[in-house]
Formats: structure tokens, C-alpha cells, sequence
């Protein structure tokens, strides 16, 4: 008795090809709330995705030399930690929980901001900074990581992302 | 897993034709099917292929690319420029390993 073998199909790689962008919004400076855009940033360049990150407001603690290394995390205000409200105000809980937050984080093996960034730049991703927040704040470029593209304006973000899905967080 | 051959040798791949059975890569089947991806292997590429294998070995997961590069030592661009576009994915198949698990 014979049984035909089928040959064995070739993945659908390349898909990248199509021509897909993807640009995050990235508003927050919590060590917590900087990581989903840093994950999927990642992500989708694995996947040959064209990826442009736009830093803005506390964000730019993300990209700024100074603060870059030393976001924190707050139970206060974060029913998801489950812990009585009050707890959050203690002194010293923001550092014991930014502590707790970044083990957890180095447990499963992913970077810290300043690692993870210049991952997704190795990766080919794109770094830029709102000129809104840079004036507010005072800062220039070279406040900022060397591998910031540029500083630029909203009507530049929008005129670059062209036809990108968009993520705000 | 199915049954499938590829250039006339038996092995067990997934709906995708990733290998399934760790013991059926070798690696004159690599070359096989990183030439069907477009892929031609020079040294570079089989560092890391050769990693991915050995690291598979011992923890049973898929390296990411972070681990290639921070345990692998092997810088992510240059991961970008051995295997474009899709790396992780690439290097997974040519090693007849599955797709990494991990998110980074």
C-alpha cells in the first residue's frame, strides 16, 4: 500500500510588503504605561511593520536623558493593585512599588525603557518628539536621546503618518 | 502534525509547514528551506541558527530576538539584515523550530 506524502507548504512570509505603518501616540510617563507602546512597537516591527512612536506631554519623560532610566509606578489612583487606597500614600510606596514593578519586568525577560528603545531602533522603529511639549518644557534635543529623529511639530506627525493605524496611549 | 515532504524528505510540519519534530532538522534541511524562503545561509546566519537550535535544547522555547541578541550575543541589527523583515519568524522556520512564544 502506497500513501501520498503532500509536500510540506512555505510560510506567507514578506508580509510587511503590504505597505502597513503603524504610529503610537505615547502621552504617559508612568513606568507602567510606558510599556504597551514599547511592546507592540516591537512587535509589529518583527513583523516588518513600518513603526514611528511620537512622544508627547509625559511621554517625553520616556525620551528625556535625565528621566528616561527612572520612571516610576503609583498605586494611587490604580484600583488594579487592589490594595486600600490610602496605602498608595504612604511615603516611600511609589519607590516600593516602581521597585516591585521593574522585578516583574526584568522577571519575563523584557529590557528597561532606555534597553527597550534602543531595541526597537536596532529594529528599524522611528523616535520622535512633539514640539509642543519640548517648548513647555524647556527642552531641546539635546535633552533628549541622541537616536531622537527629531523634534516636530502635530501637522509633520500627521502629514508623516499617512495612511498608518494609530494608537494613542 | 502532518505527514509532508520537503525536496523528497519525509518530515511532520504545522498547517504553516513550520517543523514539528525537533529531531527531524538537520542541516543540510535547513539550507532547503531557507533557500525556499529566499534566504541563501553564510556564516552569520548559521551563528544564530545554531543558537536558536542549542537554546531550544535547553529551555524548550523559541529564542526571541531579544533573547538572541542580550543571551546570543548576536546585535538585533544585524538579525534585521540576515533574515529581513520578519526575523524572529524566519530564523524559527529555517531552524525547524516553532514561532517564539514570548512577546518580547
Amino acid at each position: 500500500m502506497t500513501t501520498q506524502v503532500a509536500p510540506a507548504p512555505i510560510p506567507t512570509f514578506d508580509q510587511g510588503d503590504t505597505g502597513r505603518k503603524l504610529a503610537i501616540i505615547c502621552s504617559k510617563g508612568n513606568l507602567d504605561m510606558a510599556y504597551p507602546g514599547l511592546v507592540l512597537a516591537n512587535a509589529a516591527l518583527g513583523e516588518g511593520v513600518e513603526v514611528h512612536l511620537f512622544f508627547t506631554f509625559w511621554g517625553f519623560d520616556m525620551i528625556t536623558k535625565k528621566t528616561m532610566a527612572h520612571l516610576k509606578f503609583t498605586p494611587l489612583g490604580n484600583t488594579a493593585t487592589h490594595m486600600p487606597q490610602g496605602l498608595g500614600g504612604i511615603p516611600g510606596m511609589t519607590a516600593m512599588a516602581t521597585n516591585m514593578l521593574r522585578k516583574q519586568i526584568a522577571s519575563v525577560g523584557v529590557p528597561d525603557v532606555p534597553d527597550f528603545l534602543e531595541q526597537i531602533k536596532a529594529s528599524g522603529g522611528h523616535l520622535w518628539a512633539c514640539r509642543m511639549s519640548a517648548d513647555m518644557m524647556h527642552l531641546g534635543k539635546e535633552d533628549l536621546r541622541d537616536d531622537v529623529e527629531a523634534i516636530i511639530n502635530a501637522s509633520e506627525f500627521i502629514e508623516m503618518t499617512a495612511g498608518a493605524q494609530l494608537l494613542f496611549i | 502534525m502532518a505527514l509532508a515532504t520537503i525536496e523528497g524528505t519525509q518530515v511532520h510540519v504545522d498547517d504553516e509547514g513550520f517543523l514539528t519534530d525537533y529531531d527531524e532538522w538537520s542541516e543540510d534541511l535547513a539550507q532547503v528551506l531557507a533557500a525556499r524562503i529566499g534566504i541563501g545561509l553564510t556564516e552569520p546566519h548559521w551563528k544564530a541558527i545554531r543558537f536558536l537550535r542549542e537554546d531550544f535544547k535547553q529551555h524548550g522555547e523559541t529564542a526571541t530576538i531579544r533573547r538572541i541578541t542580550t543571551v546570543g550575543g548576536i546585535p538585533t541589527k544585524d538579525l534585521f539584515t540576515l533574515f529581513p523583515k520578519q526575523p524572529a519568524k524566519k530564523m524559527a522556520y529555517i531552524a525547524g523550530l516553532p514561532k517564539p512564544r514570548g512577546c518580547v
